[in-house]
């Protein structure tokens, strides 16, 4: 009986979580300002209620997929009954509503997470940085049921069925990569909340870093995950093999990372030392902003991708505002009262203060060349100069030495010590590392692949900088212990954390370089008994079929593949027609394996019974996405750490910091 | 002056210069790295540099499309319905890549007037124009919408 209704529950739903967020926005802000904790106290049942209602919006927006409930305009655009019952779950996220209406609901759940984890945060802090986040999202909200109402009805005139989803999304990596990335863009709202907080109060003190890091990191390590997702997608997805094509939409993933990261360390500052507080605060509204203008990018239809879907100015410029309310309103705030919360702190030149300073300026500068390579065709365009493009050589020729010289102060930031290193005390630990590295480096692409390689050798010499850095920072450490057992267990999680970390980065570099320079691809014509030798592999095609899935009509190649004659198996690509849109797919056939993958798509039917197929080798292509794991695996290791768990562990470190 | 205002000065002089020659060496691989956009029409006024990588597009013009019979080339023109462009390309086209679909093309023209391209772009997404394409029908006066109907 309720079952017709159903959209019209989400879309109250919807209204009354709105509501609430304006609530939370406008009394908890208030009462801190004048001190009544009743007000304050508004805050949390306002976070956790906009968080249920949410929820509930969002389970009725599925019901009406999973129902076929094509007077919904929404579900008639982007699902179809055919379609499987997880796609149909999943195309909740495959198109521009659905979309915002998760980032409104993880929104929400940071805010509720905060509420329900951070019980021990002072009032006034906690109304504010829920104050805030009620901002944000009333914000958000007001984007969604004004102009991208996922619940519209098509009535009276309800289609017979669905235009169904986007075949490119019909894929297991999609069901994830939206979900990851945008718990990580939204993520980062919780440390910006933070940080206004802590400018409102006019504070910044050690408690607060150790409140504000946790969240920070586990929003990075979404948005690793989410970025990695993304370019595994574009890999087997796309059919060409390429894992990241400086595309404009994965730049504006990209710009939040690399501010993200640059806030991570910043934050590692300002808890041990004091200083850098100001900065710390700067970055925190930068990265949010990044976020920001990531989802402006990308929903507004400025850009031109697979991602951009909706062409309806009236959401990129509510988006515009939004952002420039946030950022005007922040930075202004910021300018105000910055100089309160900042400290001077002296350190010398050389110290871990001054490596990490080097590391966030480095970082920095990334973003901006990033950012502005995304943005310098818009600028020209909006102000009619042309049409042009930025192409890859560009990021290219600007990301590649930067991150070699990132690298470069990597190796050496977690030798050195806070406030002083003697630069002797540096070079007499980290030489063996250097040589090491140089030696590996030169002669490992000679060992693989019998020819000498600068680039390769480059690229292995920073991996191996990284690596062997790190194991002498960590022999240094066991050496003075009892026993490397006891000396392991004294070892902190964040520690271990800032290991795998960097560990994560040194492993996604062996890959970058690896497969760039030893990739190996053919475009071939191929008809039944045709064989193919590659990177000593060599593929034979079988056979040429035709298969019928639940949605979709294929036409299926089967090879056979052998090397040295032995060690046979078979690939499968299929180039499917998916029947609601008539719209084609390669669906590419993989070998994975560790150290390289071989890789299989069908191109186009050349007539005659022969196919045009594209052939690639592709070493050490895993250990891209590998190391973006580990470095998430290290984001969320680093929050186990002892200091930042509740109760009472938390308060003995407290009183610590106090009295050292 | 005081020391530590002399020694701030420094280090916000160095700031100034570090930011100077960053900005110069970002507008220098900017410069060099961006393609610029031409619609048939203007090719064919003359307006695109030869030998220098641009993009270009239109619609794929209907039974263009030509295959050698042993190799992956493939030649096809793009139209704005004001001037044709002829396209040559080695390799395999995307999959949305049809006759009477908008597509970019990337690559570099030749003296014959026959652009090389590197690149094959159509979007994923049936219903989808380039907006360069769009905007360059436009300017010629058609819209894909009514290509589309003539279909």
């Amino acid at each position: 009986m309720l079952l017709p209704f159903i959209p019209e529950v989400g879309h109250f739903a919807l209204i009354l979580a709105l509501m609430m967020a304006l609530i939370q926005a406008v009394v908890p802000l208030a009462g801190a300002a004048t001190r009544r904790p009743l007000w304050m106290a508004y805050a949390r049942p306002m976070a956790l209620g906009q968080f249920a209602f949410l929820l509930v919006a969002f389970a009725s927006l599925m019901a009406s997929f999973l129902f076929d409930d094509f007077s919904v305009a929404y579900v008639a655009n982007n699902a179809n009954s055919q379609l499987p019952w997880y796609y149909k779950a999943t195309a909740v996220w495959g198109s521009h509503e659905g979309s915002m209406l998760l980032w409104c609901l993880m929104l929400a759940g940071w805010g509720c997470a905060v509420a329900g984890l951070s019980r021990r945060l002072p009032a006034a802090l906690m109304a504010r940085v829920l104050g805030v986040m009620g901002l944000v999202g009333s914000g958000f909200l007001l984007f969604v049921l004004l102009t991208s109402n996922p619940f519209t009805r098509l009535l009276p005139n309800v289609p017979g069925e669905g235009a169904d989803l986007n075949p490119l999304l019909q894929d297991v990596g999609l069901i994830i990569h939206p979900p990851m990335l945008y718990m990580g863009y939204v993520g980062f709202s919780v440390v910006f909340a933070f940080a206004i907080a802590a400018l409102l109060e006019g504070r910044i003190d050690a408690a607060w870093t150790r409140w504000a890091r946790p969240w920070t990191n586990v929003a990075w390590a979404f948005l690793t995950v989410g970025i990695a997702l993304g370019s595994w997608w574009a890999y087997y997805e796309l059919g060409w093999g390429g894992w990241w094509f400086w595309d404009p939409v994965e730049n504006a993933s990209l710009l939040p990372w690399l501010a993200g990261t640059a806030l991570l360390h910043s934050l590692a500052v300002t808890e041990k030392r004091g200083s850098f507080k100001s900065w710390t605060v700067l970055l925190a509204i930068f990265t949010f902003s990044l976020s920001l203008l990531g989802t402006f990018l990308v929903r507004s239809g400025v850009l031109t991708s697979v991602h951009a879907f909706a062409n309806d100015p009236t959401r990129g410029a509510f988006i515009l505002i939004l952002l420039g309310l946030t950022v005007g309103g922040a930075l202004t705030l910021f300018a105000l009262r910055a100089p309160r919360v900042s400290q001077a702190v002296t350190f010398g030149w050389l110290s871990r203060d001054a490596l990490l300073l080097v590391n966030n300026i480095l970082l920095v500068v990334m973003t901006v060349t990033v950012l502005l390579g995304t943005l310098y065709p818009l600028i020209l365009d909006a102000l009619g100069l042309g049409k042009v493009s930025v192409g890859p050589p560009y990021f290219n020729a600007l990301f590649v030495p930067l991150t070699a010289l990132l690298c470069l102060f990597m190796g050496l930031g977690p030798v050195a010590r806070w406030k002083r290193m003697p630069a002797r005390e540096l070079w007499r630990r980290l030489a063996g590392a250097a040589l090491g590295a140089v030696v590996l480096a030169a002669l490992a692409p000679l060992v693989y692949h019998g020819r000498w390689n600068p680039g390769v050798s480059l690229g292995l010499l920073l991996a191996l900088w990284l690596v062997l850095s790190l194991a002498r920072d960590l022999f240094d450490k066991l050496r003075h212990a009892r026993s490397p057992g006891a000396g392991l267990r004294r070892l902190a999680p964040a520690y271990w954390g800032m290991q795998l970390g960097h560990l994560g980065l040194a492993v996604t570099i062996v890959g970058v370089t690896v497969v760039s320079n030893y990739n190996v691809e053919r475009n071939v014509r191929m008809a039944v008994g045709d064989r193919v030798q590659l990177a000593g592999y060599t593929f034979a095609l079988r056979s040429l079929d035709k298969r019928r899935g639940p949605n979709f009509v294929a036409d299926v190649a089967t090879l056979d593949v052998s090397r040295d004659g032995e060690r046979r198996f078979t690939l499968h690509p299929e180039k499917r027609l998916y029947l609601a849109r008539r719209m084609p797919m390669t669906d590419v056939a993989l070998r994975p394996g560790l150290l390289r993958d071989l890789y299989v798509a069908m191109g186009e039917d050349l007539g005659d019974g022969a196919w045009a197929l594209r052939i690639q080798y592709k070493p050490f292509v895993r250990w891209l996405w590998l190391g973006a794991a580990l470095m998430a695996a290290g984001g969320v290791l680093a929050v186990a750490d002892r200091r930042y768990r509740r109760g009472r562990g938390a308060q003995r470190c407290n009183d610590e910091v106090v009295t050292s | 002056m005081t020391p530590a205002r002399r020694r701030r000065l420094g280090v916000l002089l160095a700031l100034v210069v570090l930011a100077a020659v960053a900005a110069g060496l970002l507008g220098y691989a900017l410069r060099s790295n961006i393609n610029l956009f031409f619609s048939p029409s203007q090719v064919a006024a003359g307006e695109a540099p030869v030998g220098r990588q641009i993009r270009a597009g239109g619609m794929v013009e209907t039974g263009s499309v030509a295959r050698d019979a042993d190799s992956l080339a493939v030649t096809f023109t793009v139209t704005d319905f004001q001037a044709s462009l002829e396209v040559a390309y080695q390799g395999i086209l995307p999959d949305l890549f049809r006759e009477g679909q908008g597509v970019v093309v990337v690559g570099r023209l030749a003296d014959d007037g026959v652009l090389q391209a590197d690149q094959v772009l159509a979007k994923h997404d049936e219903n989808y124009m380039p907006p360069e394409v769009a905007d360059a029908l436009a300017a010629a006066g058609k819209s894909p919408a009514d290509y589309r109907r003539t279909e």
